[in-house]
């Protein structure tokens, strides 16, 4: 480092080894300055145009490539997902409407049997209620001509042990009057 | 930085403050005594080749492995390559994506030999306005070239500003001439004097820790400006490149 040199090296390092003034502005220095520079910036360019900046160029296309590919499939596995979703919800609405259709048969169904059966209990229970008003009547009849002959032959007794002589005829006209009344 | 040599001439004087803060930026021969000629190997082709090794460890060997999922270095170059080429797009558009390469050469360049003049005892080879101007004047050469070759002529109309009212226009020209031929120097100088300052100053705060009542503040100095050194190192080799963009978007669309 130390130069033990006393003579001046050149019109800018004194015989001390320091600067004279700025040594920026020393222009022996200069044309060694600039071709060094000149050799470091072709070398330097030649490093970067030919082997760095391709290199790190592919590098970074790979990876965007890699990225924008798992994107890719990251949206189609999304799309799976939501097809998957899309069936299944399907599937459930469709066992819904089978279920509800299923039970609104079997509904009409015993609803059929039960106006049916229903029907028929009306049928009969008409059958059966003609029937007995006819007993009725009929006994009612019956009854009506037996009150009727008890009434003549009461009435003939009772006038017959008043003493009195009744026909038959004018008897039945009065009980006939009275029972209408 | 022939620290040696000032010790013992500071012993001679017998005092104890030193000052040589632009000693680190000397030019010297890494072999022998010998004068600098343009092809001597000397402490900038030390700095340069190691930033040219930084650069091939971090982009060619820190991808060497192309994975998908980037390991450390490999983030940081991937992270590189976006930054740059982000700014490029961004900035210059996309027909300015056919210089990336360029623009990243620069970037990464300067970039690393700023943060490699930050180790201690090292040469920063951007300090030096012949470095910097000639690459500002690359950049100010290529695009003024890439103008007119995909303008021609209506490349000038840079200079002339349509949407001024057309009083205005002429003085606007010469305004916006003057400052296009400025532009390589302010490049140049900007990076080299940033670099430049930040380094002397951290050497004057070294000196003064050579006094023992002010030392710990003067550490303290040096830590506190070194932390602002890695910042403008890499806002330097930023501002760089993305002035290289804007310059690139003028050669590339001159109508305002």
């Amino acid at each position: 480092m130390a130069t033990e040199t006393h003579a001046p090296v050149s019109s800018c390092v004194d015989s001390h080894g320091g600067a004279i003034g700025m040594p920026q502005l020393c222009p022996d220095w200069m044309g060694n300055q600039i071709f060094w520079l000149v050799v470091t910036l072709v070398v330097i360019f030649f490093i970067l145009s030919k082997i760095a900046l391709p290199r790190i160029a592919s590098v970074l296309a790979e990876r965007q490539g890699t990225i924008t590919n798992d994107i890719a499939a990251a949206e189609e596995l999304k799309q799976k997902a939501v097809e998957a979703e899309e069936a299944y919800n399907k599937a459930l609405a469709d066992a819904r409407a089978e279920a509800g259709r299923i039970i609104a048969e079997a509904k009409a169904e015993m609803q059929a049997e039960v106006d049916a059966e229903i029907a028929k209990a009306d049928a009969e229970i008409a059958a059966k209620s003609a029937e007995s008003e006819k007993a009725i009547s009929e006994i009612r009849a019956g009854a009506l001509e037996a009150v009727k002959d008890v009434a003549k032959d009461t009435a003939k007794e009772i006038v017959a042990a008043m003493g009195g002589k009744a026909d038959a005829r004018s008897i039945t006209a009065a009980i006939n009057e009275r029972m209408k009344g | 930085m022939a620290t040696e040599t000032h010790s013992t001439e500071a012993a001679a004087e017998g005092s104890s403050l030193v000052f040589h803060p632009m000693d680190q930026f000397i030019v010297k021969p890494l072999f022998g005594d010998g004068p600098v000629g343009m092809f001597t190997i000397t402490n900038v082709t030390l700095w340069m080749a190691l930033s040219v090794v930084a650069i091939l460890l971090l982009l060619v060997v820190g991808t060497s492995r192309r994975a998908i999922v980037p390991s450390r270095s490999q983030s940081i170059a991937e992270l590189a390559y976006g930054f740059v080429y982000k700014m490029v797009e961004d900035v210059a558009g996309k027909d300015g994506l056919r210089y990336f390469p360029y623009i990243m050469t620069l970037f990464m360049f300067i970039l690393m030999a700023n943060m490699l003049g930050l180790i201690p005892m090292a040469f920063t080879t951007t300090s030096h306005i012949a470095v910097t101007a000639v690459m500002a004047v690359a950049v100010f050469l290529s695009v003024t070239i890439i103008g007119f070759w995909k303008n021609g002529f209506g490349f000038l109309s840079l200079f002339w500003i349509s949407s001024a009212p057309l009083v205005l226009r002429p003085i606007l020209a010469i305004i916006e001439i003057i400052s296009y031929f400025v532009r390589p120097v302010s490049h140049s100088i900007r990076l080299a004097g940033n670099m430049m300052a930040g380094h002397a100053v951290i050497k004057v705060f070294a000196a003064f820790a050579a006094l023992l009542a002010i030392s710990p503040f003067a550490i303290l100095a040096i830590t506190a400006i070194y932390a602002l050194e890695l910042l403008v190192a890499f806002i330097q080799a930023y501002v760089f490149a993305i002035l290289t963009c804007v310059y690139l978007k003028d050669a590339l669309h001159p109508h305002h």
